[in-house]
């Protein structure tokens, strides 16, 4: 656990570098490598994404990371140290390893789940529970409600979120996840993206994270690995950059055609402005959030909890008694991360055609409209318009 | 009946306990023997196809057969009973625990290696927990059986009560035959169910609820 201490104090970055020189993986019986040559260098406290079709080899190289898949030559460094230095077993105890499902064993509780790596790592019960809590709180479960039951109790989405509390467990540097919301639906993949962004602002680890969906490595990559068949390099960067100028064919057909909506993938929540609009407390007296709303022409409020956690936007005609109750509505938020994308999404299922947006642990910053979006678009269309210009007039010219 | 039974009350008590004794101990011996080798036998792939054959041969084995092997190997002695009881009881459980072990989602066992749990931690912590609901319905099984067995095995001079059946069967056409052999067969069922009851019991106290049907 030095690898905290050494990179942790300056930057609040808590995540370790990983390097990978000419790692090659060949099973048994392959006539060509599953992965032939792989090096890369993954920058402490960043999410990158390996990304590309099934069975190019991004299970393989993720594995290679914690050892659960041994390389046939080539070398992987975490923070300069060589990952055969010590036993496989200590080393995996210091990374993070989410799967698709959360995979949680479905025999011990959600407590014990989580519990198991600072377990084996010998802290002492007191700390174990404290740190338990912490994580379910992290990962919004309350620890009261979640903590003593078993996997087949939650839902999906539930289950993957402790699956990640399990992999943060003992504060490792580096955390390795294979598709993890592979199994979810659509709706609960984006919030729990969000979430993990909104986790990473906070602790700043190195993630490596395989997907299959290039939506899903443009919205949560700081990075982007694209892999083709063998474990090649098809291009490394920043989502932007790839979206922009793909390497090769080979990356723009993976990518997808570029259209302006793609590139709403692109923009997260807080690049744009957000709007202000009327909010209540639970418990407040209803006559004066009803008096603010009208005061400010609005026709709905925003209800907050003790937290400032947005928990439902009921219209005025709604509010009944004298004081604000616990909304029963299921608000669906979305992350000032997430992207105009997801936003978008959001605001579709809707009736207020806006979208709540909330920032570290659920808080509540704003809405964001459907017009914030589209202005949006139109800047984007206007300046790929001048780009073309650009390159006709620079193609005119040589 | 009654007076038959009450002028051996005690004796009969004695070894109903004595057959009860005898099956819990040669099923807990053959159990743990039996999970052993499921271990060994799921470890190795071509073992599998080996020890699915052995069983099924051994469980057609009469035991009156197997009972007079052990009778010419050992001679007359009670270790020859426990022996042919455990011979028995440990074909259920092996089979049981062969296919709860194989039966553990190999994702789970790899984030359990993904966590940095041995081998050893693997096994103990996550393969066995989750094998357990089948290997105990194996122990269940093989208890039952056990009991019939055990009751043949009093041929080789087991305890229990299968000596009454035979002192019946011997003495058929005698004034107290059918009451031997009816009283110790009603013996062994209640015994059986005794033990089922308390094997359900342990099964409440040791399978997780998060995995009990
Ligand atoms: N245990 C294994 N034994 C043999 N071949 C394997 C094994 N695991 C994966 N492969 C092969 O290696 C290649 C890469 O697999 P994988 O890393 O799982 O791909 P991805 O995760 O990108 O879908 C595939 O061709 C696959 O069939
Ligand atoms: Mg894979």
């Amino acid at each position: 656990m030095t690898t905290q201490h050494t990179t942790g104090h300056t930057s609040g970055i808590s995540g370790a570098e990983i390097r990978l020189e000419e790692v090659v993986k060949r099973y048994p019986g392959q006539k060509t490598a599953a992965v032939e040559s792989l090096s890369l260098t993954i920058p402490a406290g960043e999410i990158v994404m390996f990304v590309g079709p099934s069975g190019c080899g991004k299970t393989t190289s993720l594995k290679m990371i914690n050892r659960l898949i041994e390389p046939t030559s080539g070398t992987i460094l975490i923070d300069g140290e060589d990952v055969r230095k010590s036993s496989a077993d200590e080393l995996r105890r210091k990374i993070g390893y989410v799967i698709q499902g959360g995979s949680l064993f479905p025999h011990m509780t959600v407590a014990k789940n989580i519990a198991i790596v600072p377990k084996m790592l010998g802290w002492d019960a007191s700390r174990v529970k404290g740190r338990v809590d912490d994580l379910l709180d992290l990962v919004g479960l309350d620890p009261s409600r979640y903590r003593d039951r078993y996997p087949r109790e939650l839902s999906g989405g539930q289950q993957q979120r402790v699956g990640v509390a399990r992999g943060l467990a003992a504060d490792p540097p580096v955390i390795l996840m294979d598709e993890p919301f592979g199994a979810v639906d659509p709706i609960t993949r984006q919030r729990l993206q969000d979430e993990l962004l909104s986790i990473q602002r906070e602790l700043r680890k190195t993630i490596v994270c395989v997907t299959h969906d290039i939506d899903e490595a443009i919205k949560l990559g700081d990075r982007i690995v694209i892999l083709r068949e063998g474990g090649h390099i098809a291009q490394y960067d920043t989502p932007e950059v790839v979206l922009a100028s793909p390497a090769d064919d080979f990356v723009s057909d993976f990518v997808g055609s570029g259209s302006t909506l793609k590139q709403l993938s692109l923009a997260r929540v807080n690049e744009v402005d957000l709007r202000e609009t009327v909010t209540a407390r639970i418990g407040e007296p209803t006559a004066d959030a009803v008096q603010r709303a009208e005061a400010a022409g609005e026709r709905s409020v925003i209800v907050l909890d003790d937290r400032d956690r947005p928990r439902g936007w009921p219209w005025l005609r709604q509010l009944k008694g004298d004081r604000i109750v616990e909304p029963t509505e299921d608000l669906v938020t979305v992350d000032e991360r997430s992207t105009l994308n997801d936003a978008l999404d959001t605001m579709l299922t809707s009736s207020h055609g806006a979208a709540v947006v909330t920032g570290d642990r659920d808080r509540y910053i704003g809405i964001v409209t459907f017009d914030t979006v589209t202005d949006h678009m139109r800047l984007l269309e206007d300046r790929a318009v001048e780009d073309r210009a650009h390159e006709q007039a620079a193609g005119e010219r040589a | 009946m009654w007076d038959f039974i009450r002028e051996r009350q005690d004796q009969l008590l004695y070894n109903a306990f004595q057959h009860f004794s005898l099956v819990m101990q040669a099923v807990l011996v053959a159990s743990v023997l039996a999970v052993l080798l499921a271990v060994v036998i799921v470890r190795y792939s071509w073992l599998q196809g080996l020890a699915n054959a052995l069983s099924a041969i051994g469980l057609t084995i009469p035991a009156l057969a197997l009972v007079g092997v052990m009778l010419a190997l050992t001679g007359i002695q009670p270790i020859s009973a426990f022996v042919a009881v455990a011979f028995y009881a440990l074909l259920p459980v092996l089979r049981n625990a062969v296919v709860g072990l194989q039966g553990v989602d190999p994702t789970l066992v790899e984030s359990a290696r993904g966590m940095g749990m041995s081998p050893l931690a693997v096994l103990w912590r996550v393969r066995l927990p989750l094998a357990w609901p089948v290997i105990h319905a194996g122990v269940r099984t093989s208890t039952q059986m056990a009991m019939g067995i055990a009751a043949i095995a009093a041929y080789i001079l087991g305890p229990g009560l299968g000596g009454y059946i035979f002192t019946g069967l011997a003495q058929i056409g005698g004034a107290n035959a059918v009451n031997y052999a009816l009283v110790a067969t009603l013996g062994i069922v209640l015994v059986a169910l005794v033990a089922d009851v308390l094997l359900l019991l342990l099964g409440r106290l040791t399978i997780s609820k998060g995995i009990r049907a």
